[in-house]
């Protein structure tokens, strides 16, 4: 790709792409901005940015990512994802053939979501001015009637569940960055969780709090949720679902998979009385089979999240401020 | 006639001044009052010259045993207030405290006499005490230190103790604690399901819990500080029980004997030795074993020549133990790594399943107090744990540090301490614990909220370590943030130094000195992690001018836990290691090694996954142990490794003074230690079958001699006169009277720490000082 003099042909053959891949009925009428009626109720919007390395990694691409995290985004309120934007900044030489199988993950996303791009915009910046590709989007999305879900509802007494292994995506992405060889290969849980999310809240309308563990984990989430709720909350180490593979790359590694990204996992937060209800409902979608309780929120002016480890101790799963880093003197 | 005003500061309350004071007033024929106040003690006095001058000798010179008299200022009264008829004890003064709470201290020899006299009213008594002796610290609720604000002020003094307490001749004339069986706390013992056993109260439960012990039961018994768990220490089935029932597998148990010629039995003992165990902190003494084959449980220190002795340090030690043949297990009320008990529920429920019975009284512990541990190096005793007999203490800061004042330093993560300045004085508290397990975090911010209120003070400025994960960092940052106040991020080696030079009295300023770090690990400067560091430092500056040369923590944490990581790391800083391995892939070690995802592992300490560069000193040792074999593949606790390491080194009979090769290299702005070139000789050594324990010895002296090497250099380079040496490593008696000798020999003034650990323990002290130094 290539920019100046070419620039309009360039332009021309990137517009061409995105349209052959992402085609829709909004997109394709070229405008400016896309026009769409929304049905009554409180409209959710939610953006988020897109830079990983490598681009293509076990269990998707950079494409994939940048739908499901923003669809995430917006599921996490409850709400049903209508509409995605998507601004694209290329740098200048990026291969039009890895562009191509962004946008073909991007799609392939979308499509499997049933929730169509419907506008978007690129820009190609100077070689050495970017890192290959950075993806921006935006979806928004309806929150259906009755449905209050915010990071500061947690009570104490309230049940806390994941809705399946945590840790898949960080050790994915390391490994395939890093060349790292395991005895099995790590794919990364990248995937859109609202259909999940609609069918938990069918069976557990009273959710209070739903969070996706993204960048920091489980550890950081949870601690957000503590601390934006003025809570406490107390896990099971034993209860926390990890895969065999992710646990023992983890060991290997010495690090701590409770501060390992996710891109398709969520954690809620219910009253305990639907905690079975929203388990069951979890475990009944093909993303929630290995959900599980792992613990409740407590009453605690410190805001601790604490977790009973499997010896027995009750160790502060705190926040980090950077990476992992030894501790012990 | 003339007429003083004597102002003393120091511990010189609750510690019985005022009557002490107030007998030599009258034997001397001095007139006036003595009273406490938020400065310490204010005497007023009026008498002739010479009776003025033997008062005032008098009072310095034969104080209460447990008074620490900081300062004594006389001036002399305004012309024109009148010599009062007589000397009498006024009461406290309201106003801000300042002096120290005092710690609990053991039992004196008159009181222990009194529980020991059968005719005697408190014969048997578990909680007879007097002034000179008792609880302090762990019964305080707040200021000022009356029985209302402790935990004794459910139990109202019967006739006879009240007589005591209010006769200034009485050696209880104003012990808040004072108790007898009458009035006083009652001890029970009870079954784990809540059974009171037998309507037993205090010496008859004390017999029967020393049956029980006797007979092979874990009992719980609730002493001065904390809940601890007694089992005979000779009873090897009892031992295992307790060590499976706590999760605490391996790390060393303590021991109480009856008496010190019971401890003599099992281990060597000097005249330091036995007179730290006979002081008031009776702090578990750590001591050399004197047969390995003793009839002590195999399970009491495994893998160690040393034993932790401790003497009953109250009358209901002293009873129980009166009734036993043998040292028993005294060890922490609680799982593996969590604070010990100090409630009576908290007791009952977590305990329940590791004792078989509860031993439990109704005097409540309101502050956790752990026993103290120490340890007698080179002729020095040196604390290794700050707690119970020690803590609060007030330490008196150098010269320069006059005006230092509402700092609060929130210490290190693991064994960790937090000091107050105040006034010109540091105030160090207890040990806490691991900061990582939420307990022992509550707690610790429990007891800075108390420590702020006992000693009135509102931080202005906090201090903390530089990692930016510290538990301790985020509470003090967190505080900072909440009050709008300063706080001072403070480099983990140079809060070391500073507090070794803070506890020697250098005055804030003194030229700077040499300061070496041989440690785990802290946050640097640079973001890197330190260990092994040499810096040019007074109070207010530290710069790195050496260090053992860095190899990557592979797998970050883990590589503490896991001692094979370290040797990896090592051997692979060796320029040709393929060769090297190659050499002696017969060895076990290396065979070993072999079986680890090697390729991988190269990967992740190429692209520092985890995996930061660190000059740790700990590491080089727990490298050197896992090449001897010793818990490569993993240890149960911090310093297990190096521990073994040193043992078998004291084992060794012959060839230790040879030091395996090392290089001294400048590297960038500073002079590093090179340990590439120690390893193939190492293997070298255990290839010719040269015994494990002359290869521990030959380590430790190669480690000795290059440090001592690096510091002769750097002293004479920057001009230095003084060496200050701290850190964990130096727990290591062998390593550090290596060090100490070798230093002393090239001239220099050498300063170890002594009464601050040279762990973690002390780092809240250095912070404290730094942060002040650095404000200017
Ligand atoms: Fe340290
Ligand atoms: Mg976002
Ligand atoms: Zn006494
Ligand atoms: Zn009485």
């Amino acid at each position: 790709m290539s920019h100046g003099s070419g620039g309009r042909a360039s332009a021309q053959l990137i517009e061409e792409l995105f349209l052959r891949h992402l085609d829709n009925d909004l997109l394709r009428r070229g405008d400016d901005s896309a026009q769409f009626g929304v049905p009554a109720g409180r409209m959710v919007m939610s953006t988020d940015c897109h830079v990983i390395s490598p681009l293509f990694f076990p269990g998707g691409d950079i494409g994939a990512l940048a739908v499901h995290g923003t669809l995430n985004d917006v599921a996490m309120s409850g709400a049903t994802p209508l509409y995605l934007a998507a601004g694209f900044i290329l740098e200048e030489g990026f291969p039009l053939a890895d562009l191509e199988r962004i946008v073909a993950g991007m799609a392939a996303a979308a499509t499997a979501a049933g929730v169509p791009v419907v506008t978007g915009d690129t820009k190609v910046v100077e070689k050495g001015k970017g890192d290959g590709v950075f993806i921006t989007t935006t979806g928004i999305g309806m929150v259906p009637p009755g449905v209050e879900i915010a990071g500061d509802r947690a009570r104490p007494g309230d049940a806390i569940l994941v809705s399946g292994t945590i840790g898949d995506h960080g050790v994915a992405i390391m490994s395939s960055r890093e060349n790292l060889e395991f005895d099995t290969t790590i794919t990364s849980d990248s995937a859109a969780l609202h259909t999940l999310v609609a069918q938990v809240l069918g069976a557990a309308p009273d959710i209070h709090c739903l969070r996706d563990p993204t960048r920091g984990g489980l550890a950081t989430t949870l601690n957000e949720l503590a601390r934006q709720s003025r809570v406490g909350m107390r896990i099971r180490e034993s209860g926390i679902p990890v895969r065999g593979a992710v646990k023992s790359a983890c060991e290997l590694l010495g690090l701590d998979p409770l501060y390992v990204a996710n891109e398709g996992k969520l954690v809620c937060i219910c009253p305990a009385p639907q905690a079975a209800a929203a388990l069951a409902a979890m475990r009944a979608h093909p993303l929630g089979g290995e959900a599980a309780v792992i613990g409740e929120v407590v009453e605690d002016p410190h805001h601790f999240v604490q977790m009973e480890t499997t010896f027995g101790g009750q160790r502060i799963v705190d926040w980090l401020a950077g990476e992992q880093l030894p501790r012990i003197c | 006639m003339r007429g003083e005003r004597i102002r003393i500061r120091g511990t010189v309350q609750g510690v019985g001044f005022r009557p002490h004071v107030w007998r030599l007033a009258r034997s001397a024929g001095i007139t006036g009052d003595i009273c406490n106040d938020n400065e310490g003690v204010l005497i007023n006095a009026w008498g002739d010259s010479q009776a003025l001058e033997e008062f005032v000798e008098e009072i310095e010179t034969r104080k209460p045993p447990l008074a620490v008299i900081e300062s004594v200022e006389r001036q002399p009264q305004p012309n024109d207030i009148d010599a009062p008829g007589n000397f009498s004890i006024l009461d406290s003064g309201a106003g801000a405290p300042l002096t120290a709470v005092a710690a609990d201290a053991a039992s004196c020899h008159q009181c222990l006499a009194e529980a020991r006299n059968p005719r005697n009213r408190r014969a048997g008594y578990p909680f007879t005490n007097c002034t000179h002796c008792g609880p302090r610290y762990s019964i305080i609720r707040a200021i000022p230190y009356d029985r209302a604000n402790t935990s004794m002020a459910p139990f109202a003094m019967c006739t006879n103790c009240l007589a005591e307490y209010y006769e200034p001749e009485d050696r209880r004339f104003h012990a808040q604690p004072n108790a007898c069986p009458d009035c006083g706390p009652q001890l029970w013992l009870e079954d784990v399901d809540g059974n009171a056993v037998g309507e037993l109260r205090n010496a008859d439960a004390l017999a029967r819990a020393a049956a029980l012990i006797a007979s092979g039961h874990i009992v719980a018994v609730k002493g001065m500080g904390g809940v601890h768990l007694a089992v005979d220490a000779c009873n090897a089935q009892a031992v295992d029980t307790l060590r499976e029932r706590k999760r605490r597998y391996r790390k060393p148990l303590a021991l109480m004997a009856r008496d010190i010629a019971e401890v003599r039995r099992y281990a060597y003992l000097d005249w330091t030795e036995a007179k730290a165990l006979h002081s008031p902190a009776a702090p578990i003494v750590i001591l050399r074993r004197r047969d390995a084959h003793d009839d002590l449980a195999p399970g009491i220190a495994p893998g160690q020549d040393q034993l932790g002795f401790m003497l009953p340090y109250t009358p209901l030690h002293l009873e129980l133990m009166r009734h036993l043949r043998g040292p028993i297990v005294l060890t922490s009320g609680n799982l593996s790594e969590e604070p010990q008990c100090t409630d009576n529920t908290d007791a009952r429920e977590r305990l329940a399943g590791i004792a078989d019975y509860l031993l439990l009284h109704d005097r409540d512990i309101v502050n956790r107090v752990d026993d103290s541990v120490v340890r007698v190096t080179a002729g020095h005793l040196r604390t290794l744990r700050r707690a119970r007999g020690f803590a609060p203490g007030q330490l008196a800061l150098p010269p320069g540090f006059e005006g230092a004042d509402g700092v609060l330093a929130t210490g290190a993560d693991l064994k960790n301490t937090f000091c107050l300045l105040k006034d010109g004085y540091a105030i160090l508290s207890p040990h806490m614990g691991d900061l990582e397990d939420a307990p022992t975090q509550v707690d610790y911010r429990r007891a800075i909220a108390l420590h702020r209120q006992l000693y009135a003070m509102e931080p202005q400025l906090l201090a903390a370590d530089m990692h930016p994960d510290y538990h301790s960092s985020h509470y003090a940052r967190e505080l900072a943030a909440s009050a709008d106040l300063p706080c001072a991020e403070i480099q983990h080696h140079h809060a070391h130094i500073a507090a070794v030079l803070g506890e020697h009295g250098l005055p804030r300023d003194s030229a700077p000195v040499l300061g070496i770090a041989l440690d785990g690990l802290g946050y640097g400067d640079d973001g890197g992690i330190w260990g092994g560091e040499f810096l040019l430092a007074d109070y207010a500056q530290s710069q790195r001018i050496g260090r053992f040369r860095p190899v990557p923590m592979l797998g970050g944490n883990l590589a503490m836990r896991e001692p094979w990581r370290c040797a990896l790391a090592h051997l692979w800083s060796v320029d040709d290691w393929e060769s090297l391995a190659g050499r002696h892939a017969a060895l076990e070690c290396i065979a070993f090694l072999r079986e680890k995802p090697l390729d991988t592992l190269r990967q992740v300490a190429a692209k520092g996954i985890n995996s930061p560069p660190s000059s740790s000193a700990g590491r080089l040792f727990d490298a050197a142990a896992a090449l001897l074999g010793l818990h490569r593949e993993e240890q149960a606790y911090e310093g297990e490794a190096a521990m073994a390491l040193e043992a078998m080194a004291l084992r060794a009979v012959d060839g230790v003074e040879q030091a395996y090769p090392f290089e001294l290299r400048e590297a960038q702005a500073l002079v590093e230690i090179d340990w590439s070139t120690v390893w193939p000789a190492l293997l070298e050594d255990l290839a010719a079958q040269v015994p494990g324990e002359t290869i521990a010895a030959r380590f430790h002296t190669t480690v000795a001699t290059a440090v001592a090497e690096l510091a002769q250099r750097l002293m004479l380079q920057h001009q230095l006169k003084t060496v200050a040496l701290s850190g964990g490593v130096l727990q290591n008696s062998l390593l550090a009277s290596q060090l100490q000798a070798r230093l002393a020999a090239q001239g220099h003034r050498v300063l170890m720490p002594e009464q601050i650990p040279c762990n973690d323990g002390g780092i809240a002290l250095g912070q404290a000082l730094v942060a002040w130094a650095q404000q200017g």
